[in-house]
């Protein structure tokens, strides 16, 4: 089987602009979305995720430029997040160049907008993002539980379940992000990523938590990500995505390296 | 200046397909069209396609293309690209069984998850294409490259040697496949980096 696990860099986008701080040493503005795409293109990103955060509604439209822009210099699938509402919102998107949409707090709101979107556009251009908390239930059993708005509102929705709901109404990829995890450095929840892996059979990408290499070894070999998605660990420069990969590789995962 | 037409039968975003074209060749004129006319009088085709293929057979013949495909098929370089590969074979067992456009020998099946070997079904990522037969296509592209991949069913050929490219997910199928004017190709070489962008201006400097 020579299909690769993925390596995904993740940046904050507000206003047009990479926010995120961002330190590649021969680039002199950082914060041009383009400029970042290529750098991690060439380092040997297999996917890239905008996440737009502009909070400003008549600033969202901005968005739409930087994915066009992206698009028309770096040949890898882009993703984009953040705001997402309809399937109109979701068209613009993919007539500007974006080939994933990920949607979150939408899809808990009108979970139809998931069977809406795969069928209008197709599944594998539908990302659900899962945001979960871990909590033990009324029985005592050990579950996760969604949050949205970036960890602030629980929703009763156990994760798990929620997982199998998305994956039937057409989701083609999962993003699990653990909230207990997220920022902490201290690697992936990997029994949230077992669980979820065990339930569907759609890919599944990890992100919350990397520290080190060895989470994300960890991720792909025992949570079964099928992709890993970071920030920090790639924007502060702590690891090249090529540092990433050929760590990996020794440790038997199968990889894509460019000679980019 | 010569013109490349993108075929558009209203199944797919094809503005990926676009933007990668243009920038392999800055100097042609790309169109993404669904007008009979214009897609005859063009030098060059791309066909893509996303998403079911009943609906895409569907949009096809609502918008009266699948005559001037064919006839195209046959006259020009022709790439069909992921759906755009499958179409072109004359069945296809999504949506309880689908009637293609017959272009190629051939149908089309699931993945199958078997249980030992489990595989995530789409098949979604970057893997490798093993070249089978010598092809212009592959100027300057090494065996084995990677090229990314999104999609659930494959092509099987009744012509082997059609088949120029294959790749392993479970087991091997046929990623590309040429034939006289036709290549196809499941993978998404406008998504594929570097040698994707070699590919599709091998594609374009094909006669």
């Amino acid at each position: 089987m020579s299909l690769t696990k993925r390596i995904i860099p993740c940046l904050d986008v507000d206003n047009g602009r990479v926010v995120k701080g961002i330190k590649f040493v021969d680039i002199i503005d950082a914060g041009d979305p383009v400029e970042v795409a290529k750098r991690y293109n060439d380092q040997g990103a297999d996917e890239i995720t905008f996440l737009d955060i502009t909070a400003s509604s008549d600033n969202r439209k901005t968005i739409f430029n930087v994915v066009e822009k992206v698009a028309s210099q770096v040949f890898i699938p882009l993703t984009v997040g953040g705001g997402i509402k309809s399937v109109e919102d979701i068209r613009s998107l993919l007539n500007s160049g974006a080939d994933k949409i990920t949607i979150n707090t939408a899809a808990i709101h009108n979970p139809n907008l998931i069977s809406e979107a795969s069928n209008s556009v197709g599944s594998q251009c539908i990302v659900v993002a899962i945001d979960a908390k871990r909590k033990i239930n009324n029985s005592g059993e050990q579950i996760w539980e969604i949050y949205t708005h970036g960890g602030r509102n629980a929703t009763g929705i156990n994760a798990v379940e929620w997982a199998k709901d998305m994956e039937i109404r057409g989701a083609g990829e999962l993003l699990v992000t653990s909230m207990d995890k997220d920022g902490t450095k201290q690697g992936f929840d990997l029994e949230l990523m077992q669980a979820i892996n065990d339930t569907v059979n759609i890919p599944i990408i990890a992100s919350g938590g990397v520290g080190t290499l060895e989470d994300m070894y960890d991720g792909i070999a025992k949570g079964c990500a099928d992709a890993v998605l970071a920030a920090s660990i790639f924007h502060f420069g702590t690891f090249t995505i090529n540092e990433v990969k050929e760590y990996l590789i020794k440790k038997g995962i199968n990889m894509r390296i460019t000679d980019d | 200046m010569s013109t490349i037409a993108i075929i558009d039968y209203g199944m797919s975003n094809l503005s990926s397909v676009a933007k990668a074209t243009e920038y392999v060749a800055p100097n042609e004129k790309v169109i993404i069209t669904s007008d009979p006319n214009e897609i005859d009088s063009s030098d060059k085709i791309i066909f893509p396609g996303q998403g079911a293929a009943k609906k895409c057979m569907q949009s096809i013949f609502n918008k009266n293309l699948d005559t001037v495909i064919t006839k195209n098929s046959k006259e020009k370089p022709f790439l069909g690209i992921c759906m755009g590969m499958q179409i072109l074979m004359e069945y296809s067992d999504e949506n309880e069984g689908t009637k293609c456009l017959g272009i190629l020998k051939g149908k089309v099946e699931k993945f199958q998850n078997k249980n030992n070997n489990k595989i995530k079904i789409p098949h979604m990522g970057w893997n490798k294409i093993l070249k089978k037969n010598d092809h212009p296509i592959w100027s300057g592209i090494e065996d084995e490259s990677y090229f990314y991949f999104v999609h659930s069913y494959f092509i099987i050929p009744e012509e082997e040697n059609y088949t120029i490219g294959e790749t392993d997910y479970g087991k091997k199928f046929c990623s590309v496949i040429a034939n006289d004017n036709i290549i196809a190709i499941q993978g998404h070489p406008e998504k594929s980096s570097k040698v994707g962008l070699r590919f599709l201006k091998n594609f374009l400097e094909i006669k």
